[in-house]
């Protein structure tokens, strides 16, 4: 009854035959588990590459129950399933706030939790997976067990970040962060090169959130300039939060539309129109998730989609690796206008998790055979760096430049095994990235 | 606030619905067969709004049990303001064609239990002179087709009795509103390939949900397929044969 349908990450590159599964219920979600050979959780596919891409994908579609929520504490439980953007509908008009939030609501709890996501709070707050409480996942022996940094705690570093292939989370219990007002007071300071944007970082790492545009088209001294803004919650304003959709991008777009001449157009204006020491107030929706207004904006990239591209540099030698990196960029003349610079803090133990104490970098290319060239040679610049490169937003890295960049990959292995999860999860990333 | 009986709760059109409802924080009666599913979504919608949420579980097959579920719904609610029906099964046809128990076993559950409850509710709602009462009945109602007339002409037979039943209940100030929904996108249909024409369950209940408020008679969701059907009614039945649909 099931037929192959075309699936694809949120970068639209590359693409792949599936047969799709989207139980009713979570009891459900166990039972086809059972039927596959091999599967993988799939939430909103917002993960830009080929990590929740696989032959046989259990959508978690109608998992996406809320099961409780204490207000006076703040602990919130729910199936994988639900999207965050459900969840801020819930919790803000409480009083609130996820303690970690990447840059787009439209991704479940459970791919929160797999990626390990980070926001622009990561110097201060971490990961996601760092305020997760427990989680409860099917693993591959069919069993169903709670998890928590205290109980089965190997499995659990394991599968926050463990890109879905330590079994199937079906729910967790997340602590939120308690705020007065769904506000934020942003300030705006631009910095006219890349090193200036890092000493920014430096001189505001009390700020609760902080995170830099960069230019990556521009060249020579202004190499690297960038707007940063920095947010804290606002003390007042009351507690509305508005999740309307205002527009969407109907069909692909002409890719023709952007080219470096309109990126470079677009990034010229974008600097001369941002003010130095600007201090206005904000609301969250706009302030944390501002491509979210935008619907389906990934279409702008036309049909054949796009890569991203992110880095982790460490802090020492940081800033000139850095440069490295941008004149690189800004050479090859094919990065977009949304890229994003931001420091991170120290980095947790979770096995696969992304974040490390330095420099982070992202950005978009239009999918090409040069961009596919331009993006392996930031790869080997990132790996002589001792950088690495994000699992949710690869769809290109080499087998080697994962196991050297990642070396607990041999201990997640060992997790695996002996959780039932080898031949049981994998995606068309973990494949090509060598994993069993 | 308004009191809402939902027949049928863990469909994903009704769950839909009643978010929108919890949100707004009407008071939720659920009804449904499967326990631990439907406890599932009432404490979902518990988080979701502030409103009260009760349940009861029973198989709708079960007609004696009909008159219970009325009296334990409106004993929970305090009264019944807004009934909406939307249990149902999607028939497998090919098999339904080999066998008559099958075939009446989907008409039993997708017409005659309905038929069985509109019956009840109906005299209760003339009685008080108020209330509104949605069914959700389907395009495939419209016209019997190879692919799925079991199922088509078990709605055919829900879309009929509620529009004499509109017409008896309009001088009783009773709404009745006939829902058509098209292909939507719900566990129902896992494994249907998904093309232009299919619906989110999301879309699909927030044109219910104004429907009802806006006492509606008959409602295609999406709008489009008034004029799809209106076409495939318009084909004559001698060269309609010919066609497989």
């Amino acid at each position: 009854m099931t037929n192959l349908t075309k699936i694809y990450g949120w970068g639209r590159y590359p693409q792949q035959d599936a047969y799709l599964h989207a139980p009713p219920s979570s009891a459900s979600l166990e039972f086809t588990a059972k039927q596959q050979d091999s599967v993988l959780a799939r939430g909103m596919g917002r993960s830009y590459g080929d990590s929740a891409n696989a032959l046989n994908v259990l959508q978690t579609t109608y998992i996406n129950h809320f099961i409780e929520f204490d207000k006076s504490t703040g602990k919130l439980s729910a199936e994988a399933g639900i999207t965050l953007r459900e969840i801020l509908e819930v919790i803000v008009p409480s009083g609130w706030f996820l303690p970690v939030t990447p840059g787009t609501s439209y991704v479940t709890l459970g791919g929160a939790i797999a990626s390990d996501v980070h926001g622009k709070n990561h110097h201060i707050a971490g990961t996601f997976g760092q305020h997760v409480k427990s989680l409860s996942m099917l693993l591959g022996t069919g069993e169903v067990v709670t998890t928590s940094p205290q109980h089965h705690a190997d499995l659990f570093h394991a599968t926050c970040g463990g890109m879905g292939l330590t079994g199937i989370i079906i729910s967790a219990t997340i602590q939120l962060l308690p705020i007065k007002s769904s506000l934020i007071s942003q300030k705006t300071i631009k910095a006219d090169c890349v090193e200036a944007a890092c000493e920014a970082f430096e001189s505001n790492s009390n700020a609760t959130y902080s995170v830099a545009w960069i230019d990556c088209l521009s060249k020579g001294k202004s190499l690297g300039r960038s707007v940063i803004m920095l947010g804290e919650h606002s003390e007042q304003g009351g507690l509305e939060i508005d999740t309307r959709q205002k527009v969407s991008v109907p069909f692909s777009t002409p890719s023709v539309l952007l080219n470096s001449l309109t990126m470079k157009a677009f990034n010229t204006a974008y600097w001369h129109k941002s003010k130095h020491n600007l201090s206005q107030t904000v609301g969250l929706m706009p302030y944390f998730y501002p491509l979210d207004a935008v619907g389906e904006w990934n279409r702008l990239y036309g049909k054949k989609g796009f890569l991203q591209f992110q880095c982790v540099v460490p802090r020492l030698d940081g800033i000139a690796n850095m440069r490295r990196l941008l004149t690189e960029i800004s050479n090859s003349g094919e990065g977009s206008f949304l890229a994003v610079l931001k420091q991170f803090g120290v980095a947790n133990e979770n096995l696969l998790s992304f974040p490390t104490e330095g420099y982070t970098l992202a950005l978009d290319f239009k999918a090409s055979e040069t961009a596919i060239k331009t993006v392996k040679r930031l790869e080997d610049m990132v790996v002589d760096m001792g950088g690495r490169l994000y699992l949710t937003k690869d769809a290109v890295m080499q087998e080697s430049t994962f196991k050297t960049t990642y070396p607990n990959w041999e201990k997640f292995e060992v997790v695996r095994e002996q959780y039932g999860a080898v031949g049981k999860f994998s995606s068309a990333q973990s494949i090509r990235l060598g994993l069993a | 606030m308004k009191r809402i009986l939902i027949i049928g709760a863990t469909s994903a059109i009704a769950e839909h619905c009643a978010r929108i409802w919890a949100a707004e924080g009407d008071a939720l009666h659920l009804v449904a067969r499967n326990e631990q599913h439907v406890q599932l979504i009432a404490s979902d919608l518990k988080v979701r709004g502030d409103s009260e949420v009760t349940t009861y579980v029973t198989d709708l097959n079960n007609m004696d049990k009909h008159e219970e579920l009325l009296d334990v719904a409106a004993a929970a609610l305090g009264g019944v303001d807004i009934v909406l029906i939307a249990h149902g099964t999607l028939s497998n046809q090919k098999s339904c064609e080999l066998s008559v128990h099958e075939t009446l076993a989907e008409i039993q559950t997708n017409a005659l239990s309905t038929i069985s409850l509109l019956t009840l509710i109906a005299n209760r709602f003339e009685a008080k002179k108020s209330g509104t009462i949605c069914v959700i009945s389907s395009v495939a109602g419209d016209r019997g087709r190879a692919s799925n007339y079991v199922y088509g002409s078990a709605k055919a037979m829900v879309t009929a009795f509620t529009s004499g039943l509109r017409q008896r209940l309009y001088k009783s100030n009773v709404s009745v509103v006939t829902i058509k929904p098209g292909f939507v996108d719900t566990p129902m249909t896992t494994g249907f390939k998904k093309g232009v024409l299919w619906a989110k369950p999301t879309t699909v209940a927030v044109s219910i949900v104004k429907a009802i408020d806006k006492n509606k008679s008959e409602l295609y969701a999406p709008a489009f397929w008034l004029v799809l059907i209106a076409v495939v009614k318009f084909i004559p039945e001698q060269i309609f044969r010919r066609i497989s649909l």
